[in-house]
């Protein structure tokens, strides 16, 4: 194991140890709360970033296999007797796997487009999965929505399942963004950001890469998506399905660094608690949407790389800078490390 | 067969108000590749403008026309050069996220003015309608059409006529080449944003007759002005009537047999586009916008 | 003689890196100059970084005894000097008449503009056959010739002509030489790149050639085509097949 990777995984230990011991030390249920949705958010940025972040595709319909998720889990609720406390975690892995293999197909048809027209395109998707969840009422209850059974946890540590249930999720969707990030596959990626018909031309199969890329991303969606309706217990089209939320993601994932591994999970972290915070002060009002916006635009012009590039950015300056005032014989690497 | 023919015609009057809507849209990409996703916010904040003008100063929506559009023009200059300009890498996403961040800045400065219930600028022949050849035709709603066509006409003859038309169409089709011959592209995507944003208003205006509208109504909005100008072929202006036009008449034509549906068929017809003409009805090509 | 246009130590680029190392070239009014050189040589981009499409980074450019450095596209333009770039330049969907116009957009007088118009119009005859047809609807040539007409609708006192015979057929190629020789007599300063080195050299009564973002070596035009130097280097082979080439430009 190089030097790098090394200091990586004590890192990703590090913070995957707290994580696991908060809910332990922190009970009151608002914390562990929002916690979970910090989680959430983290594991729903992550996933985005594979596309979004590392092969610069504005992909606006990731929200859609949110809700899809959350109503395969429901709607299998309504058929199949699931109640059983912890089945439904596990019903989880077939529910993204399938929804992985259902987002092929789209991405062939999506990836057709780029940039803009992509975005456009992407943006459909949600509006499309909106209108059949509000029309399908058979399937998916409509406006009224679709309740689960409560599950039947221990009220004093109602949340810490799911909690946990989303840590393990998170750690899956980090260890794919990391190891894509690393291997040839990432590089790929990188090509189609940099210029796709010039990494194309020298032979990365481009559409192969990015359909992986994008039945990943739907697919740990899809999964954060069933146990967020598992939590709530109740979904609705406009909560399963919305553009804000949709939004949030991609600001979390601008704000902490897209295209890095651990950026949107810093993003997430950072935004997520403000935006249960806001929504509970404000309560989805004018206001709401209002300090949502300001900080939307703060963050885009002021941080538009995000923290952790242009915190990494930083120290290296810094530590280059240390290295030539040191002036030793060592070589600058070796300090660094 | 009668009830398809009404489809048709009402499509064809609500098309054209899309069309002045997609219109704008479609400049603004030409000529700065930036997609405005407020485009439909503004279109809804045309809509209480011209409630205001009508429920408070007690003036017809069709007169606020003019007025409006031309406060809008100065408020689109202003956001231009607020958010938009600043924006030098990577304009084409980053135009979406921001314009995004308008949006909701917008549709929540609207809530806390005018709350969220539903609005309608209810004018006194706002329920009237006549009859020609056995169909009954709404009132508003061809007054709606003729001033959209009205406005794309004069939008047209100042394209195809003036000289800052000319400099619109030359920064769309050759930035560099329009710089060369001393087009200021930051002052033209300035006057080009102003434009859109004012006709997107001046539709609006013509809207709320026709439609009940709140702050949070441009979601669905924004998704049909976006398969318009999908269609159209991004940037052409042309397209985007055409598109409209076209989606009008397909939407309305749901919207008699499976009303729940009529939106989907714009988005369908979005997916028929990608499988057979990515580029769209009249997509520009490529070597004109390099 | 005096000089019009004047560049001292330029240096100008794109991102990261220099492409102009230090450019020295004096333009005499009246005259035609010809800069030859390789692809990648830096010759665009000096002749954008005069039009100011690109900033220069340091050195001086110096028309009419002022400095234009810093100057946008606008001012160089409303100076007298108009540019006729390598790439395709004509709004493709606007009509060959539109496009004409474009070349006098500074001018706030749209009479003054009309007139202009006219007067080019008869110079070129392409533009009066096809005034009203798209300008994408052009041939490569065609698209040339309105290029050419429309840089001349301010009158330009030097006009900038960045490898005019490009893709032309040798009977174009012919006639948009003839062009510039008819340009020149009607008193319009020169300064033009030319891959068609012999025949670019042949009219011209300056030569310069760059390489590698500097000017190599200066002469009179017939200096430069006479030069064995040159000529293993630049021209091609001098064999019979060259020579022919030469003698039929
Ligand atoms: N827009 C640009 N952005 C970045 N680099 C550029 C750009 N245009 C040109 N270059 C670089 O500048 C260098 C010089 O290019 P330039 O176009 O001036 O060459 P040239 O002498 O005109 O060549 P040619 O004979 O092929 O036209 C080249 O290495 C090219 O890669
Ligand atoms: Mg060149």
């Amino acid at each position: 194991m190089s030097r790098a990777t090394k200091a990586g995984a004590i890192r990703a230990i590090l913070v995957f140890a707290l994580l696991l011991a908060l809910p332990f030390v922190f009970t009151d249920h608002w914390i562990v709360n929002i916690a979970f949705f910090g989680l959430m958010f983290a594991v729903l940025a992550v996933a985005w970033n594979l596309i979004g972040g590392y092969a610069g595709y504005i992909w606006l319909g990731s929200i859609a296999f949110f809700g899809l998720g959350a109503y395969a889990l429901a709607i299998t609720f309504q058929h199949v007797p699931l109640t059983s406390g912890y089945l439904p975690f596990f019903a989880l892995i077939p529910i993204g796997i399938a929804i992985g293999i259902v987002s092929i197909p789209l991405a062939l048809l999506l990836l057709r487009v780029r940039a803009a027209t992509f975005a456009v395109v992407s943006l459909a998707v949600l509006f499309v999965a909106e209108i059949f969840a509000f029309n399908l009422d058979g399937l998916t209850g409509g406006p009224q929505g679709l309740g689960m059974a409560l599950p039947p946890f221990v009220v004093t540590t109602f949340e810490r399942p799911f909690y946990l249930a989303m840590l393990v999720l998170l750690a899956a969707v980090m260890f794919c963004s990391w190891y894509l990030a690393k291997s040839k596959f990432g590089l790929m990626l990188f090509a189609i950001k940099g210029d796709e018909d010039r990494a194309r031309g020298l032979g990365v199969r481009t559409t192969t890469v990015k359909v992986i890329a994008f039945a990943l991303c739907c697919g740990f969606t899809g999964m954060a998506g069933g146990l967020w309706a598992y939590y709530i217990t109740w979904i609705y089209p406009q909560f399963a399905m919305d553009p804000n939320t949709m939004f949030a993601i991609i600001l979390m994932t601008y704000l902490g660094g897209k295209g890095t591994l651990w950026g949107p999970v810093l993003g997430a972290f950072l935004l997520a608690p403000a935006k249960e915070y806001f929504a509970y002060t404000l309560g989805g009002s004018a206001f709401y949407l209002i300090a949502y916006a300001a900080l939307f635009l703060l963050v885009m012009f002021f941080l538009p790389r995000g923290v952790v590039p242009t915190v990494a950015d930083f120290l290296a300056r810094h530590r280059r800078r240390a290295a030539v005032l040191a002036s030793g014989p060592r070589p600058a690497g070796e300090q660094v490390a | 067969m009668h009830l398809l023919i009404y489809g048709c015609i009402l499509g064809i009057l609500l098309g054209g108000v899309y069309g002045l809507m997609a219109s704008g849209l479609a400049l603004v990409w030409g000529i700065m590749r930036v997609l405005n996703i407020a485009q439909a916010v503004c279109v809804i904040l045309g809509s209480y403008l011209a409630f205001t003008a009508f429920t408070v100063l007690h003036v017809d929506p069709m007169l606020a026309v003019l007025p409006i559009s031309v406060v809008m023009f100065v408020f689109g200059v202003g956001i231009y050069y607020a958010f938009l300009r600043p924006i030098r890498r990577d304009r084409e996403s980053l135009s979406i996220l921001v314009t995004y961040a308008i949006a909701i800045g917008i549709e929540g400065a609207l809530g806390l003015i005018y709350t969220t219930s539903l609005q309608h600028t209810g004018t006194s022949y706002a329920t009237q309608s006549f009859e020609v050849g056995g169909f009954q035709i709404p009132t508003v709603e061809l007054y709606a059409f003729l001033i959209s066509v009205a406005i794309l006409g004069l939008l047209a003859l100042m394209l195809q006529r003036t000289r800052l038309g000319r400099a619109l169409r030359a920064a769309t089709q050759n930035p560099t080449a329009a710089r060369l011959l001393g087009v200021d592209i930051d002052r033209v995507s300035a006057v080009g944003f102003g434009i859109g944003i004012s006709t997107a208003a001046a539709a609006g205006a013509v809207y709320g007759m026709i439609y009940s509208f709140n702050p949070n109504s441009h979601y669905d909005l924004i998704g049909i002005l976006l398969a318009i100008v999908v269609l159209g072929g991004f940037g052409s202006m042309r397209g985007a009537i055409v598109a409209a036009l076209i989606l009008g008449v397909i939407a309305s034509v749901v919207f008699i047999y499976w009303p729940l549906w009529a939106n989907l068929s714009f988005f369908g017809v979005v997916v028929v586009v990608l499988l057979f003409r990515p580029q769209g009805l009249w997509g520009v090509p490529n070597w004109a916008t390099q | 003689m005096s000089t019009v246009l004047s560049i001292r130590g330029l240096i100008a680029g794109y991102g990261w890196g220099d492409i102009l190392h230090g450019v020295d070239l004096d333009v005499e009014v009246g005259s035609i100059t010809c800069i030859i050189g390789p692809n990648g040589a830096g010759k665009s981009t000096l002749l954008k970084t005069i039009s100011g499409l690109l900033a220069a980074r340091s050195g001086d450019i110096m028309f009419e005894g002022r400095s234009i450095v810093g100057c946008t596209p606008t001012s160089v333009l409303s100076l007298g000097i108009g540019h006729v770039p390598q790439d395709r330049s004509l709004f493709p969907l606007m009509s060959v008449w539109d496009n004409l116009l474009m070349g006098g957009y500074i001018l706030k007088d749209q009479a003054l503009v009309r007139r202009r118009a006219d007067e080019v119009a008869e110079m070129f005859p392409i533009v009066k056959e096809r005034r009203h047809e798209r300008a994408g609807a052009l041939s490569g040539g065609q698209q040339k010739a309105v290029e050419i007409a429309r840089s001349l609708m301010l009158q330009p006192k030097v006009v900038l002509m960045d490898e005019l015979s490009m893709g032309l057929d040798p009977k174009s190629r012919h006639l948009a030489f003839d062009t510039v020789v008819r340009l020149n007599r009607a008193g319009r300063t020169v300064l033009m790149v030319e891959q068609n080195a012999r025949a670019g050299l042949a009219i011209a009564d300056h030569g310069a050639v760059m390489e590698a973002g500097t000017v190599k070596l200066e002469g009179s035009g017939k200096s430069l085509l006479d030069d064995q130097e040159v000529a293993r280097l630049y021209l091609g082979r001098i064999d019979g097949s060259a020579l022919s080439e030469g003698s039929t430009a």
